[in-house]
């Protein structure tokens, strides 16, 4: 959030109160409110697909707010033929019937002197693993599949300190140009790829995922993905090609205690 | 009433029954044609599959079960609101509500003739085009085609005497009859449901998919859900089709007294869908939760792949829904004299269903360019990625059904003023209770952050819990405060601006279209399985079509259903030309 933007929206409508605006001049208000909070007043910007999204729902909420009155309704009516007939008002109905041709041709201008971008497309982050994967010949079922080591964190805490330790070593020879030293995806070659490194710090990645499910994603990378997360398109390498079981699994215990998360636990049947 | 149209309606009977027959015979001899001409020929190998000119096995069994599930899920909904509707009117003695069941059952006979066509075109299509799945389907589930026939003939035979027998029984011998539709109809449902929920997940097989029991095969892990899922939803889509077939009256009326009379079924049928849609989000995470039980890995497919766009676009559906059904209560609230007390609120409802609305439609994954993730410093937004999970979708749905809860409250309240003594002090707890609700529900939501996904599912259970407790307590409140109420000004039914109207074709047709939705969903999540895990797609159609092309068939399949509708609505309208309206005697 941008407080000063928002700060200002809200001066402005509580501004209007006092104005005693009709309802009918409420509807545009609210909407061009909303549309410059979504654009400008949410730190980091929201991706356009999600504001024309939002803008979407709201423009349809304002309809039926402004619909839902038979008096507001005519009023309205009554309000825009005045416009387009009385006499009066010809100076700011000239502005109008120009400045809307004027906005359209604006907004035409500004996407065709865009940068040209890649284009874009719904890739999915988190697709489902498969049932079961061959790691060096060996077949891991990835619904029964748990980390070897995690039960040491009570059992012996010495020997799960070593496990993470191992880890950290293996992430800072391996992972860290990517993924980066806080390990929030800002690593150095971070800025070449599409889809960008994952962010682990982002509560969003390993904080809702289980072991296993990583296990599957290190040992596979972007190469195992299935077709909906463009498998192309990810840069994450197939480690099992260079790190061993036990690795990995050090690695991961390595991810949630830097990053402070606890990885999803397994659902039990029933 | 109507005893005068016996003639035409005795034709029309015949056709009821005579269509679906005709189209049985056509059927059987096409199946045997079909199977006759594989033998006569030099091909020894079992067929697998047949391909479909044009569009393709799928797409054609896919518009035709469609389509044939929302006329079944509307045949089976109408006898239980109409039912409930005659018992009202039989237990108040009021003939409005008498006339108005058997306006709503009219709606039957010729849907249910419909419903039947396309069933056997339905089983004619798949037995011709998907041999393989159809004779291991009939296997495993040969034993329940016997009573599902038996139960169809006996769903003819009630409907028909229940539709025709109207007014010429006994009401409580007919109010039986209606009993008997509705159990016959639930018993229907119920096993056509565990053939297509084994599908999914099957069970009662051993490994190389032979039956071993039956009854497992049936009570699989999503066939409760499924049926409870589905009964509800059924009953508020019907309700929604018979609200769009009592605008449609109320539009093409000319005479005050008409437009009431429709005016107030369309309200009636609105009343019935929206009821009926505040339980179903709760049956459906139930749906939800027993998928993921059965399988880690097809509740992620559901859940977490490509299909979770299409819950983006349910939940977008699904909001149009709720807001629909709130403005349709706004708008009528105009037509009660005193309800402008309340019309100062409506700016805070309607605030907070676009709130809980924006909240649910949030998408995990977000459609992003590079730069755009670069500069949300990731795939996810800091912000969106905490409204895109469960714990604020639960919260937000549940905020979203207590404030449709409050239309309604308000709507009741509309030209009623209390004389208890204890009003005011009622109104503070009302008030209290909902404050308390929603305070809750949000902290559950909040919660849900702080603990393992284990834990967070269960958190679910409080708020929908919360939820129901707070609508139950709070109706009884109502209901005795408003004894003896001072009425203020009667309701001025048929005095309804068209934009309502207009919703409610709007809800009618979204409805459709979330199932449709719904129904592609529960087939998809399969994959490039017929019986999941059991047995493999091996069709050239064995692959997850695009979130548009899907959309496109979705879309096709409404637009037929409702041609269908209209030329029901057509012909129902013709029948009661002469007696509707007559029976509204300014009675308010
Ligand atoms: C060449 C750059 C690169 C290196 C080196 C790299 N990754 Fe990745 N990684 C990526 C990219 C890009 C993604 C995001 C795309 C994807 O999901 O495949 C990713 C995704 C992941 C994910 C999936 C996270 C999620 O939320 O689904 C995990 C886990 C992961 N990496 C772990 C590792 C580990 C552990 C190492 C070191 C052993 C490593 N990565 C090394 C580029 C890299
Ligand atoms: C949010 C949790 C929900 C989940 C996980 C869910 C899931 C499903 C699934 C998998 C189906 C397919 C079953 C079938 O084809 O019979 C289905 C059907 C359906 N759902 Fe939901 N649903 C949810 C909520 C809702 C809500 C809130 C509505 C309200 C409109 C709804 C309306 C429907 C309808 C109308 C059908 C079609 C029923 C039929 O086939 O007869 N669902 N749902």
């Amino acid at each position: 959030m941008k407080p000063l933007v928002v700060l200002i929206l809200a001066l402005v409508l509580l501004g209007l109160r006092f104005l005693r605006l009709s309802r009918v001049l409420w509807v545009p208000v609210w909407w061009l409110a909303s549309y410059v909070f979504l654009v400008y007043g949410i730190e980091p910007p929201l991706p356009r697909s999600i504001i024309l999204m939002f803008m979407g729902i709201i423009t349809l909420s304002l309809l039926a707010y402004f619909s839902v009155d038979s008096q507001t309704l005519s009023a309205a009516w009554g309000a825009i033929v005045r416009f387009v007939t009385d006499r009066r008002y010809t100076i700011p109905l000239a502005m109008v019937v120009v400045a809307l041709p004027a906005a359209v041709g604006w907004v035409a201008y500004r996407n065709a002197s865009k940068a040209p971008n890649p284009p874009l497309f719904g890739r999915t982050i988190h697709p489902p693993p498969p049932i079961e994967i061959t790691f060096k010949g060996k077949k891991i079922n990835l619904t029964e599949a748990d980390n070897p080591f995690r039960a040491l964190e009570k059992s012996d805490p010495d020997k799960f300190r070593q496990h993470v330790a191992r880890g950290r070593v293996i992430y800072f020879q391996n992972c860290v140009f990517c993924h980066g030293d806080n390990l929030n995806g800002e690593g150095l070659f971070a800025h070449g790829f599409d889809p960008l490194p994952a962010n682990f710090a982002d509560p969003t990645t390993i904080a809702m995922l289980q072991e296993s499910y990583l296990f599957w994603r290190i040992a596979k990378g972007g190469p195992g993905l299935p077709e909906e997360s463009a498998p192309w398109a990810s840069a994450m390498p197939a480690w099992e090609k260079f790190l061993s079981e036990e690795d990995i699994w050090d690695v991961i215990l390595f991810l949630y205690d830097y990053t402070g998360y606890r990885p999803r636990a397994k659902e039990s049947l029933e | 009433m109507a005893n005068c149209e016996l003639p035409a309606e005795r034709r029309r009977a015949c056709l009821g029954f005579g269509l679906p027959l005709a189209f049985l015979l056509l059927a059987a001899s096409l199946v045997l044609a079909a199977n006759g001409a594989q033998e006569g020929g030099a091909v020894t190998k079992a067929v697998e599959y047949r391909h479909f000119p044009v569009i393709g096995s799928r797409v054609a069994v896919w518009i035709i079960a469609q389509l044939h599930l929302m006329f079944g899920a509307f045949v089976l909904a109408v006898p239980m609101f109409a039912l409930i509707i005659e018992f009202i009117g039989y237990k108040t003695g009021d003939k409005r509500y008498d006339q108005l069941a058997y306006e709503f059952t009219r709606l039957l006979s010729v849907s249910f003739s419909f419903t039947a066509s396309l069933g056997a075109l339905l089983t004619f299509m798949l037995f011709i085009l998907y041999p393989k799945v159809m004779n291991y389907l009939t296997q495993i589930f040969s034993w329940t085609f016997f009573p599902y026939v038996l139960l169809f003939f006996l769903e003819a035979v009630f409907l028909y005497s229940y539709y025709y027998g109207w007014g010429k029984f006994h009401p409580v011998t007919h109010l039986l009859i209606g009993l008997a539709l509705n159990l016959v109809g639930i018993g229907i449902i119920f096993i056509a449901d565990a053939w297509l929920t084994f599908m999914n997940t099957p069970r009662g097989i051993d490994q190389a998919g032979h039956l071993v029991n039956l009854w497992e095969a049936i009570n699989n892990y999503i066939w409760m859900p499924i049926n409870i899922h589905r009964l509800i939803a059924n009953i508020s889509f019907g309700g929604s089709i018979a609200a769009a077939y009592g605008a449609y009256r109320f539009l093409a009326s000319s005479t005050p007294e008409e437009r009431a009379h429709y005016d107030w079924m369309g309200y009636v049928g609105n009343f019935i869908a929206i009821s009926a849609l505040l339980p179903l989000p709760f049956a459906g995470y139930w749906l939800g939760t027993e998928i993921y039980a059965y399988s880690q890995t097809l509740g992620v497919v559901l859940m977490g792949g490509t299909f979770s766009w299409l819950f983006i676009i349910q939940a977008v559906l699904i909001g149009n829904l709720f807001l629909a059904a709130n403005y349709y209560l706004w708008v009528s609230m105009q037509r009660i004299e005193g309800a402008e007390r309340y019309y100062r609120f409506i700016k805070y409802l309607l605030a907070s269903i676009t709130l809980c609305f924006l909240v649910w439609a949030t998408p995990h994954s977000l459609v992003a360019t590079v730069q755009e993730a670069r500069a949300m410093g990731g795939q996810h937004h800091p912000i969106l990625g905490v409204l895109g999970v469960m714990s604020a979708k639960n919260t937000a749905v549940n905020i979203l059904i207590l404030t449709t809860y409050i239309s309604f409250l308000l709507y009741r309240r509309g030209n009623k003023e209390p004389t208890v003594s204890w009003a005011r002090t009622g109104n503070l707890i009302q008030f209290a209770i909902f404050a308390f609700a929603v305070v809750f529900v949000i902290f559950l939501g909040v919660y849900g952050y702080f603990v393992e996904a284990k834990v967070r599912i269960r958190l679910s259970v409080p708020q929908v819990l919360t939820v129901l407790l707070t609508m139950i307590v709070v109706t009884l409140i109502d209901v005795f405060m408003f004894k003896n109420a001072r009425i203020k000004g009667p309701i001025r039914w048929g005095e309804m601006p068209a934009r309502s109207q207009y919703a409610l074709f709007f809800i009618a047709i979204t409805f459709a279209w979330t199932m449709g939705l719904m129904g592609y969903v529960r087939s998809g999540m399969r994959q490039h399985w017929h019986v999941y895990n059991v047995m493999k797609d091996t069709s050239p159609d064995a692959y997850t079509p695009t979130l548009g092309f899907a959309a496109n068939v979705i879309t096709i399949t409404v637009l037929i259903f409702f041609s269908f509708i209209a030329v029901i609505f057509w012909l129902t309208g013709l029948t009661s030309k002469k007696s509707s309206g007559a029976k509204w005697e300014a009675s308010a």
